[in-house]
């Protein structure tokens, strides 16, 4: 297994760019979707509200399999991505999982954002509204701030959930973390144990990492 | 000058008399429920107006409709001659016209003191950040609390909270200000250093209409008292007449119960 320590890394480490690079994407497309759903405006509330309960009701592997076959087909494809940095390569697999894992943990950004909203007194907004500022300063200047202390934990929960979901990519012909591990694991069938115990560490100490930021925001949040 | 004094400011000489607030005929509906019924009130430059009556009449619905936070079934308003836009950008700017202070203060839970007060100055107002600061600084200081500047309002008591909403209303230099019952959510001790800072505000010419039913503020800073019951105004006085010599029934009743307390 030891010698196989870049392996296990750069599958970590094309499992830590999609993170990233999907945690960014969805938490901009979240807090547009949820913007959507409490806005004023009936005709997107309606728009928001139906693409969180599709998506969010819809397998992430369909998902997946939607942007991997029938996208496609639809004209929709991802081949045109190619960029290599370092040892890395990003080509279609890469996009295609980076599209639909934002998509997808979107909508969850959505929801853990609109029960911060929900958390936020009435009288906050009326106040905003009160001094005179549009419904985009509203949101941005006194709303949002504050849902988002509030949606710490269920925002990170979100993040955690994604970050484990980024192992479906490697169904999908993306060489991440979970891939790799398949890929060892049949070329060291005796050593199986110890090959997932370190996949199993590397998932872990991921997942502590991003559980120790919220935990950083919550504090510093906590009296304000 | 405090509201103690009971001696009545003599105002009659700044009041132009030219309408500033116009209501018109204004209906409201909460469902079944007919919350304003022929409303007609006219509020001159400089006046203030003390809006009383018993609870669930429609003070605060009638206050909320001023700045669209309510909107109404029909009738019309007029602010400075401009009836009230409908949506959007043109009814932001007239909400930044119209000063409201509430009664659970609603001051911005997760900015300063100063950051409150400059908010809509320069978001709204399009003011430099200096600049803001400045003004904010100074009207901090006239509502006393410019030693809180730097703190966030959980940090300070309810009386200094509303303060500071009083003044964040302010740095809009609104037309009008309006007031829901600001004194309400305040421990006995702190309500005179509320109504001392409105009184002031009276004094300097600022048009206001206050929903309150400390009849020290209504005796010593205004014009006129407008009682309400059941979604009407049944009555409109000065506020010696009113309290006095009420017309209405329902207004003797009013003021027997909080008389009697
Ligand atoms: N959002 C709402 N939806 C339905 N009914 C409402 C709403 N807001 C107020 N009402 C009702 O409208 C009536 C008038 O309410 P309003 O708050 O204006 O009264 P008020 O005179 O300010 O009373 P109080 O002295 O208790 O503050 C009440 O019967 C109240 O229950
Ligand atoms: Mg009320």
């Amino acid at each position: 297994m030891l010698d196989n320590l870049d392996e296990l890394f750069k599958g970590f480490g094309y499992t830590l760019f999609l993170f990233l690079v999907s945690a960014v994407a969805s938490l901009v497309l979240g807090t547009v979707l949820v913007a959507m759903r409490v806005g004023p405006i009936g005709v997107l509330r309606a728009v928001g509200a139906i693409y969180v309960s599709v998506v969010r009701n819809t397998p992430l592997v369909l998902i997946f399999i939607f942007f991997h076959f029938a996208a496609p087909i639809l004209g929709i494809n991802f081949r045109w991505v190619q960029v290599h940095v370092g040892g890395f390569d990003f080509t279609s697999a890469f996009a295609t999982a980076f599209v639909a894992l934002s998509l997808y943990t979107a909508c969850f950004v959505c929801e853990a954002l609109r029960s911060g909203v929900n958390a936020v007194p009435m009288g906050q907004a009326e106040a905003a509204r009160a001094i005179g500022l549009p419904f985009g300063g509203v949101m941005t200047q006194v709303v949002l701030p504050q849902a988002v202390r509030a949606s710490v934990p269920p925002l990170a929960s979100a993040l955690i959930a994604m970050l484990k979901n980024t192992s479906v990519a490697g169904v999908f012909f993306l060489a991440e973390a979970l891939a790799t591990m398949r890929g060892l694991t049949n070329d060291y069938s005796s050593e199986r144990i110890g090959i997932f115990a370190c996949f199993a560490v590397g998932y872990i100490l991921l997942v502590e990492i991003v559980s120790m930021i919220s935990l950083g925001f919550e504090r510093r949040w906590r009296i304000a | 000058m405090t509201v103690t004094d009971d001696v009545p400011v003599d105002n009659t000489a700044r009041r132009s008399g030219d309408p500033l607030v116009e209501l018109v005929d204004v209906q409201k509906w909460y469902g079944g429920l007919h919350v304003l019924q022929d409303i007609n009130l006219t509020v001159g430059r400089g006046e203030v107006v003390v809006v009383i009556g018993p609870s669930g009449s429609g003070k605060s619905t009638l206050c909320r409709t001023i700045n669209r936070l309510e909107p109404i079934d029909s009738g019309q308003i007029l602010v400075d001659g401009a009836a009230l836009p409908q949506e959007g950008k043109a009814l932001a700017r007239h909400r930044a016209d119209v000063g409201m202070v509430f009664q659970s203060f609603n001051l911005f839970a997760h900015k300063t003191i100063l950051e409150n007060v400059t908010l809509g100055p320069i978001k709204v107002r399009k003011q430099s950040k200096a600049q803001a600061e400045d003004r904010a600084r100074d009207l901090l200081d006239r509502v006393g609390v410019a030693h809180q500047a730097d703190k966030y309002p959980a940090q300070l008591s309810g009386g200094q909270q509303q303060r500071v909403a009083i003044a964040r209303a302010l740095a809009m230099e609104p037309k009008v200000m309006l007031f829901d019952e600001p004194t309400s959510a305040l421990d006995p001790e702190m309500i005179k250093e509320v109504l001392d800072v409105m009184v002031d505000l009276a004094e300097r010419g600022m048009t206001m209409i206050v929903v309150t039913h400390e009849m020290g503020f209504a005796r010593t800073a205004a014009n006129r008292v407008v009682f309400m019951a059941d979604g009407r105004i049944l009555e409109t006085a000065d506020p010696h007449t009113f309290f006095t010599n009420p017309q209405s029934d329902r207004a003797k009743d009013f003021l027997g119960k909080i008389l009697k307390h």
